[in-house]
């Protein structure tokens, strides 16, 4: 296209960069200095980073920075500063009896956060991470309690543990029955499907259930009761519900039976603060399962 | 970086370069340099300062009365009340960043409605190419906040330091008490404007009346402070030092905008058929007296003078030219004068200058393909968000399943499902929200913390504009199938409030 020339000359005072794409040459125009100081200015700045943060390591050490800042200070100052905001309520916890700390909006809306990071820091690897058990570690929000269900009772499990050496712990274990020769095979073989038929369990083809129950009533009354509903004093569980800690199927009873239980809860009195303990004890008792 | 790396800028007009392409390949005019005169000049420069001088007229109006309206606004907004009752802030325009709450006006926006902004955003974006479509860069002259405090400085300097010829003269000499005193001068109000800015900004993001006490008796937050500084650090530099090389350097929309405009759209003209050749009064009447032509133009540079960015819009679309028009002001100035039609240098299109050569009708084609669908997506945009704003919800419900156990067997073969649900409030009352679940047969409902209601089911209470998460408990003794996955619906109603939210899940067994 031909057109008249509608543009004064390119300024004479800038020149091209020899640079063409179809006949269009580049111009070379300089860029302001000031772009330039700009970049000397952020290297002068980066010195400053030397000066003022750990940077550099010397043989057995580092240079430590101006103000000896460093990252694990500033995570304990935060964490500091959390623990100060958090303390009047914690202190509340601390001061408050379990069943008020349950029946206080407020209050429960905290303990139950503190109680959930103190869990999964602490209980989550046996019990998991939403209380939910696993073979030999209860499954805490079910309605199912070897050592009873209520807050103090949560609060004593917690604090003393079970089997845990700790003197005010709960103590007591299911004898080895067939190990230390209590019973013969064949008698527990007969006890397992008399446990078995009394939550309804399928027994095995021509199981002597009367024999089963003469067992029973000879070993097992003195803990699990002549009515088999367990006993919470000893933590023997009851043996008619649906909820089996080691499982229903008849091998693991039957193991259960010649090896006997014992399994552990570590107290946690003195590892964790009062405080804690009971937002634990409070979280644990709304699982779900808790008893009034 | 070479030294031929060194791209264009501000000062490369575009279509000059082309022009001077096709003078070379068509054979007229001058040969392309000899590679022994290419550039090897200097990678940088020093800044030439440019000293705009002062115009009338009305482009200059229309710029005064958009600079006065929109600092007005910034300035003033964070004073103006709205009110919300007793649960919210009074204040018109807030971010509220330690409450998580956005307040304009009657709306109010929560975290999670942060996709309002991204509409608003769209249409901005669209918006401005709309703009560019009709009439050039219409925000980059006349909204553009580096244009409009510019614009303030300038005036400022012109007030202090004189207009262009005074403040350029007066640089050339030595310095002098009233030279310095008159720098001092300016850059005490400019620093002063430079303050009341950063002041302004951090208005917007408390009370603001609570905070101007606060910060007049030093009790405000260091953070207030902080800010106050860095913007008064900024519009200082900024405004008063930097300029024009904001938009030539460090601004990408110089560069969009080159991309988005076309023969079509109306831009800051230079009308070069009625312009060219140029000539003097003196050298305009010769030639006219040798029958040969000579163009309106007659080399005065007031529209160079007057640019600020230094700009010579006669070189054609230029990435410096801001098309804030005070170039038209200035030859109109001129053109009055020496008694030749005014917008010598107007509003005008590629299209109508080329068929004005070629004595054809000259049109103005506003709706064009690229305008209507800008429009048409600004529409839809707006009207999606008109939408969802007249219906946004004043309550809201999550329900997350336990995953931990997902279900749990209990002593008499029961079997409970546990939930976190939260319930949002946005009213500012507080609520107290009933729970009723459908779809399981014989289940219970239990919530950890509150008790059932008159009617049986769980009341939660939930205060003004707040959220609160709460476990729920389902039971049933029903026969479920082996494996089942029941899906179930959980509602909360505020039967005074007369809202309600609903939100799905399943129940499962074993």
């Amino acid at each position: 296209m031909e057109t008249e020339t509608k543009t004064a000359p390119p300024q004479a005072d800038v020149g091209t960069t020899g640079h063409e794409w179809d006949g269009i040459h580049e111009l070379n125009t300089p860029l302001p200095r000031w772009w330039l100081w700009l970049f000397y200015a952020t290297i002068v700045w980066s010195i400053g980073y030397w000066i003022v943060y750990p940077s550099w390591p010397l043989i057995k050490s580092y240079t430590g920075g101006a103000f000896a800042w460093n990252s694990r200070a500033a995570v304990d100052a935060d964490v500091g500063a959390l623990q100060t905001q958090r303390a009047p309520l914690m202190a509340k916890l601390a001061a408050a009896p379990l069943a008020e700390i349950e029946s206080t909006p407020q209050l429960l809306d905290f303990a139950r956060t503190v109680g959930r990071r103190a869990f999964a820091d602490n209980c989550a690897p046996c019990h998991g991470a939403g209380g939910g058990g696993a073979k030999g570690y209860p499954n805490l929000t079910d309605d199912v309690w070897l050592w009873g269900g209520k807050l103090a009772d949560i609060e004593q499990t917690i604090r003393h543990g079970i089997r845990s050496g700790d003197d005010k712990g709960h103590q007591g274990a299911m004898p080895a029955f067939g190990r230390d020769g209590m019973l013969k095979p064949d008698d527990i073989s007969a006890v397992t499907d008399y446990v078995r038929s009394l939550s309804g369990l399928a027994t095995a083809p021509g199981a002597d259930l009367g024999r089963g129950a003469k067992v029973f009533a000879d070993n097992c009354t003195p803990c699990h009761g002549p009515q088999a509903k367990g006993n919470r004093d000893v933590g023997a569980p009851n043996l008619t519900s649906q909820v089996w800690l080691y499982g229903p199927d008849r091998k693991a009873i039957y193991d259960g039976v010649w090896n006997g239980h014992g399994g552990v809860m570590p107290a946690w009195d003195g590892k964790l603060d009062n405080a804690t303990i009971k937002a634990l004890t409070v979280y644990v008792h709304t699982f779900g399962g808790g008893e009034k | 970086m070479t030294e031929h790396a060194v791209e264009g800028s501000g000062h490369a007009p575009l279509a000059s370069l082309v022009d001077e392409a096709a003078r070379t390949t068509h054979g007229g005019g001058s040969a392309p340099p000899p590679p022994d005169e290419y550039d090897e000049g200097p990678l940088y420069a020093a800044r030439k300062t440019i000293y705009p001088q002062s115009v009338h007229g009305t482009f200059r109006r229309i710029k005064w009365t958009v600079l006065v309206v929109t600092l007005g606004i910034y300035y003033l907004l964070p004073f103006v009340r709205w009110d919300r009752g007793p649960n919210a802030p009074h204040q018109a325009v807030l971010v509220d960043f330690p409450g998580r709450r956005f307040y304009f006006f009657f709306i109010e926006i929560w975290p999670q409605e942060v996709y309002y902004l991204t509409g608003l955003l769209i249409i901005a974006a669209v918006t401005l190419f709309l703009m560019n479509a009709v009439a050039g860069r219409v925000w980059c002259g006349y909204l553009c906040p580096q244009t409009v405090w510019t614009d303030l400085f300038v005036a400022i300097e012109r007030w202090i330091q004189g207009d262009r010829r005074e403040h350029l003269l007066a640089d050339r000499e030595p310095w002098t008490f009233e030279r310095a005193a008159r720098a001092a001068s300016k850059h005490f109000w400019w620093i002063i404007i430079a303050w009341w800015t950063g002041g302004a900004w951090v208005l917007y993001f408390a009370d603001a009346p609570t905070l101007v006490k606060n910060l007049a008796t030093f009790q405000a937050p260091p953070v207030a402070y902080a800010f106050i500084g860095l913007l008064t650090f900024t519009t200082y530099t900024l405004a008063g030092w930097m300029r024009e090389q904001v938009c030539i350097y460090m601004c990408p929309w110089p560069r969009i905008q080159a991309a988005l405009t076309d023969e079509y759209a109306l831009n800051v003209t230079y009308r070069y058929d009625r312009g060219e050749p140029r000539a003097s009064l003196k050298k305009a009447a010769a030639l006219h007296a040798a029958g040969r032509p000579a163009g309106d133009c007659i080399e005065c540079l007031q529209c160079v003078h007057v640019c600020p960015t230094g700009v010579d819009i006669r070189g054609g679309a230029d990435l410096g030219c801001i098309q804030c028009g005070l170039c038209i002001d200035a030859c109109d100035a001129v053109m009055k004068k020496i008694g030749r039609p005014p917008r010598l240098i107007a509003y005008d299109t590629d299209v109508n200058i080329r068929n004005r050569q070629q004595g054809k009708p000259v049109f103005f084609k506003i709706v064009r393909t690229r305008t209507l669908l800008y429009a048409a997506i600004i529409a839809l945009v707006g009207s999606v968000m008109t939408y969802a704003l007249a219906t946004r919800r004043s309550d809201g419900l999550s329900v997350i399943h336990d995953r931990n156990p997902m279900y749990v067997r209990l002593s008499d073969g029961g079997v409970r499902n546990a939930y976190a649900i939260r319930i949002l409030n946005k009213t500012l009352q507080t609520q107290n929200f009933v729970l009723t679940l459908s779809g399981l047969p014989d289940a219970k409902v239990d919530v950890i913390g509150a008790e059932a209601g008159s009617g049986g089911d769980p009341v939660i209470e939930v205060g003004p504009d707040q959220t609160r998460e709460m476990r729920v408990l389902v039971t049933t003794h029903a026969a479920l199938a082996p494996e089942a996955s029941i899906p179930i619906v959980f509602t909360v109603t505020a039967g005074n409030a007369g809202i309600s939210a609903a939100a799905g899940d399943h129940f499962v067994g074993p």
